[in-house]
């Protein structure tokens, strides 16, 4: 018992503090309708969270993370900028990993606000960074909007762009589709085919059929261009470093100026307050697996044979899916109380 | 005494009463064909207990029972990390299934799972849900359509005649077991290339949780030699 209260204590330490930073507690319900969540997430998230049953409401989830009713709260209620705090048990279905647990606190901290974007960033790392200080951590950071601009830069088709860019979170896919358009493509033949039936069209076939015509049409992915996206995405390191490498880059890239000069504008607001970026690391990819929803600015907090003890974000976009017409930048990020507390009694 | 699980009805019961009594082991219903109490011959220690095949997964993984009959496709659906429950003893070569992915053949535009992937995205854009894949085995499609990077998809559950689901516009495409291919056909529908999830077949699964003793492990060790 000596660990719960351990961890009770470590989470009003946390709230207090990010309280100190300015933030409202909020709370959010433990059962969220599904069909938000399975909306944004897709079928997989039925394999990580819990679905239960109601006769009258339906398909209700018990909350996989915070991140979703908070932001639809804010958007319903409030206006920017405006500062979250809260904590509480999350659930995770643990279909592979055994000796995950399926319920887990989590503390977090999250900021609705549209002004300089690298000084809020600064602001909601370091706050992360000074309530982990005392702790042997490795600190990463990531940026979803540097790979987003170099697809958007390829020399290609919208359509070949916008397939790579909905599949920049599923990297099996994503790679299956650079080898399709690095390869010349031949379009099915004699299939068998039948009479029209269910709610896709014959409109809708015809329609595809075009433009699968139109890309085969198209030329091949430059394979310097290919190489180019692949050696951007295996820019990992040391922060100094990583700045040079992606400058590097940008010389032939140039699509990747603007999010450079906001990753550059982003370590200097952190310089300001006192993080120096040579015990920070950068990596291209960080987070493109687990953090779906995050689409610039990402970072971590880990340690060995844990999971992640803190991670958070960027998420402008689902600021825009939630909040019907309206989108806010938005960012923040969630500490595990609970790893926090086994740190402390490993040291 | 250890307990063999065995499918209760129809044409899998009677393949496995033939498979064990080609290997010396007699299995045979007591009594009046409706009743469900088994009867062994031909071996020692081991005792049968009819069940519906959807449930011996869960038997054996429980450890009620320590040998169960049952085709993998089940197994694999209804048991997550099934390695740990249960151990496969043997094939039986007969209850061949494929579960795969299907879809209207008069889609001309799509033959792989990249299609599919791509036809899901342009219908979520037109339709405003997602693409209905009508299916049972909802763990196993989910793992291979995750596995292969395709999204925008919602699974739905079907239970039976699942092949009419497209025809009923409740689904978009189905994935389910097919020997033949011929109901596919019946019902207009076409395998995907790449759209095998699982090649599945009636196996002798040993429990992993089942407890044994000395005698117990006796009689599994007399019906595993009678597998060679």
């Amino acid at each position: 018992m000596a660990r719960e209260a351990a961890i009770r204590a470590e989470t009003q330490t946390l709230l207090e503090r990010f309280e100190g930073l300015g933030a409202q507690r909020i709370e959010a319900g433990i059962l969220q309708p599904a069909d938000t969540l399975l909306d944004l997430y897709g079928e997989d998230i039925r394999g990580r969270a819990y679905v239960t049953h109601d006769p009258l409401r339906g398909e209700q989830m018990l909350r996989p993370d915070f991140t979703v009713p908070v932001v639809q709260m804010h958007m319903a209620e409030n206006s920017e900028p405006a500062r979250y705090t809260y904590a509480g048990p999350v659930f995770r279905r643990q279909e592979e990993e055994t000796d995950r647990p399926n319920e887990y606190p989590q503390v977090g901290y999250e900021i609705f606000d549209g002004s300089d974007a690298a000084r809020v960033e600064a602001q909601v790392f370091a706050a992360f960074h000074q309530a982990l200080a005392d702790l042997p951590l490795r600190a990463v950071m990531g940026d979803m909007g540097i790979l987003r601009a170099a697809v958007s830069g390829l020399e290609t088709t919208p359509h070949r762009k916008a397939a790579l860019m909905r599949h920049l979170w599923r990297p099996a896919r994503f790679r299956a589709l650079l080898d399709r358009y690095s390869t010349p493509l031949t379009l099915p033949q004699d299939v068998v085919t039948g009479p029209e039936i269910g709610l896709r069209s014959a409109g809708d076939v015809s329609d595809r059929t075009a433009l699968m015509q139109d890309d085969a049409a198209a030329p091949r992915l430059d394979a310097g261009e290919r190489a180019a996206l692949e050696a951007l995405m295996a820019i990992a390191g040391p922060l100094p470093e990583a700045l040079s490498a992606l400058g590097k880059a940008a010389e032939t890239m140039s699509a990747i100026e603007a999010p450079l000069a906001q990753l550059r504008a982003r370590v200097a607001a952190l310089e300001e307050v006192g993080i120096a970026p040579g015990a920070l690391d950068f990596e291209v990819t960080y987070g493109r697996t687990s953090m779906e929803y995050y689409d610039g600015f990402v970072f971590g907090f880990t340690a060995e044979d844990m999971p992640a003890i803190a991670t958070g974000g960027r998420y402008d976009a689902l600021t825009r899916v939630l909040g019907q017409g309206r989108a806010v930048p938005a960012l923040g990020g969630v500490i595990r109380p609970d790893l926090v507390t086994d740190l402390r009694a490993r040291a | 005494m250890i307990k063999l699980g065995v499918p209760s009805k129809g044409r899998l019961m009677a393949d496995t009463f033939k498979w064990f009594a080609d290997r010396g082991i007699q299995l045979s219903k007591a009594g009046n064909d409706r009743e469900y109490v088994g009867r062994v011959d031909g071996i020692d220690g081991v005792e049968m207990v009819l069940l519906s095949a959807g449930e011996i997964p869960r038997e054996l993984s429980a450890g009620r029972i320590h040998l169960g009959v049952t085709g993998s496709d089940l197994i694999h659906e209804k048991l997550a990390l099934w390695e740990e429950k249960v151990a496969r003893l043997a094939p039986m070569g007969f209850g061949h299934a494929d579960l795969i992915i299907a879809v209207p053949a008069f889609w001309t535009d799509c033959t792989t799972l990249h299609d599919l992937d791509a036809v899901a995205a342009m219908f979520r854009a037109r339709h405003g849900f997602r693409l209905r894949i009508a299916t049972k085995y909802h763990r196993m499609v989910r793992h291979f359509l995750a596995e292969h990077g395709v999204a925008d998809y919602q699974l739905v559950d079907s239970q039976g005649a699942t092949e009419g689901t497209v025809k009923n516009e409740t689904a978009e495409a189905i994935a389910d077991i097919t020997s033949t291919g011929e109901t596919l056909r019946a019902n207009h529908l076409r395998i995907l290339e790449d759209g095998l999830i699982h090649q599945s077949q009636a196996c002798l699964w040993v429990s992993q949780t089942a407890a044994f003793s000395a005698a117990d492990v006796a009689a599994l060790n007399e019906v595993k030699a009678r597998l060679t």
